[in-house]
């Protein structure tokens, strides 16, 4: 009897160091003095529109895209979430942040406090954003017009509401922190186009179908699937679901809202087409080039209705 | 000698009957309604979408012709949403178009102005250039609250 209550101690003990040891929340990027200095606002603004910042983070029910006050709900199979202020306010939003804090949130998901962030904030993708960019940002993001006001806390059901449970969801599903490095067989536009839409522009996170545990299943990346927040369905953007577009309609489509049939997108997609009507035809256009690039996968099957 | 009077009245009565019925279709169908009138708002603005794209030489007659359609659509739509067109047809329409109605039918209203103005201006293909593609940034502003995703 005993030896049985030790050897249960051992394991419980045992399962529970595990289980601290996996979810304990790591930070990608050292501080660096280095990291602290410079930072070009007018490519952080760059930055800013590919990474789709105000799409969840400007204040919601009004029109300035560079009031950063957070708020919006974004409705999930596991709860709502609220995106946080990350405007210049000093207390209520990032104002005393370093770069370094802003590589750690956007990289390895984890706040200055050492707290995992939700994956509703996709740094599953940001993973590989290059260092000069987030300094860039961060200059940016200071010159924003401070708001008053913190976002109210998530609404999320157990066991999704304790935070060091994501600590598992990293381990299975975001990749390593490490900005992404250009392939020097393909050409700069594609390298270009590949860290807009897998990187800042983060498109697989919701054109993507998605696992129970809320990871992105990976062999239909970009295939479309059932939209997170509600009842419609997100398009294939690989060729799959591209048949029969040029880069000059996908071009289009980033610029204006305008599909090839003329129909004009909605719903969340009308906030992205906000942030990339900001690039330059350039950098849309590298996007559709990378996107027809990509090997056609074919997605979920969209139900009738 | 009274049969031009009743040939005419006939065709008067006829007239009628034709407008008559044209507003039952109206007043019992205004789901189908809208939808055509968005449908020609697509169709009509194809040809604009491949002037700006370059694949198209430019036509004024075609420009206005798609702008027509969205001053139509801005000008008709208003009440082709009754509160009893929420479902029963094969819809888009969310039920935010009846709760926000006010921002909604200032939306229609801006669709109408819009392509009003853009009608004045847009003589040339330099002045098509330069207005046409905020004309066409406003849809998503009702596309965004007021469309379902499918």
């Amino acid at each position: 009897m005993r030896k049985f209550v030790i050897a249960a101690l051992v394991v419980i003990v045992g399962g529970l160091a595990a289980f601290f040891a996996l979810t304990a929340p790591r930070r990608a990027v050292a501080e660096d003095p280095a990291l602290e200095q410079g930072g070009d606002v007018e490519r952080g603004r760059i930055v800013f529109h590919a990474g789709g910042c105000a799409s969840c983070h400007a204040t919601p029910r009004q029109d300035n895209r560079l009031l950063l006050g957070g708020g919006l709900e974004l409705k999930s199979p596991f709860g709502a979430f609220y995106a946080p202020n990350i405007s210049s306010h000093p207390v209520d939003g990032i104002g005393r942040w370093r770069t370094v804090d802003l590589a750690n949130a956007m990289l390895a998901g984890v706040a200055p406090d050492g707290a995992h962030y939700y994956p509703a904030f996709p740094y599953a993708s940001y993973a590989s954003a290059r260092l000069e960019d987030v300094r860039d940002l961060m200059a940016f993001l200071r010159t924003t017009p401070p708001v008053e006001g913190k976002a109210r806390d998530h609404d999320l059901g157990f066991p999704f509401n304790i935070r060091r449970t994501l600590g598992l969801w990293k381990v299975l599903f975001a990749p390593t922190p490490a900005p992404l490095r250009d392939d020097p067989a393909k050409p700069a536009a594609w390298n270009r186009g590949r860290y807009l839409v897998e990187t800042l522009g983060h498109c697989a996170e919701c054109h993507s179908p998605r696992n129970g545990l809320g990871g992105i299943v990976a062999g239909q990346r970009l295939a479309g699937g059932p939209e997170l927040e509600g009842q419609g369905w997100v398009p294939n953007i690989t060729p799959h679901g591209l048949k029969d577009w040029t880069r000059g309609d996908l071009e289009q489509l980033l610029d204006l809202g305008l599909t090839p049939e003329g129909d004009s997108v909605g719903g969340s997609m009308t906030s992205v087409v906000r942030n990339m009507a900001q690039l330059s035809k350039d950098d849309r256009l590298a996007i559709a080039d990378y996107l027809l690039s990509l090997p056609p996968r074919e997605g979920p099957p969209k139900p009738k209705r | 000698m009274k049969t031009i009077p009743k040939i005419l009245a006939l065709g008067a009565i006829g007239f009628c009957l034709a407008l008559s019925a044209g507003s039952v279709v109206a007043q019992n169908d205004p789901i189908a309604q809208r939808k055509a009138l968005m449908k020609a708002i697509g169709d009509s603005g194809r040809a604009p979408a491949a002037m700006l794209k370059g694949e198209q030489p430019f036509d004024l007659a075609a420009v206005q012709s798609a702008l027509k359609a969205m001053q139509d659509a801005g000008k008709q739509s208003p009440a082709l949403f009754p509160e009893t067109s929420k479902t029963g047809g094969d819809t888009a329409a969310l039920p935010k178009i009846w709760e926000s109605n006010a921002d909604f039918k200032a939306k229609l209203a801006k669709l109408e102005s819009d392509a009003t103005s853009g009608l004045a201006k847009i003589t040339d293909e330099a002045s098509f250039k330069a207005s046409y593609p905020d004309i066409l940034r406003s849809c998503g502003d009702c596309h965004r609250d007021y469309r379902a995703r499918r």
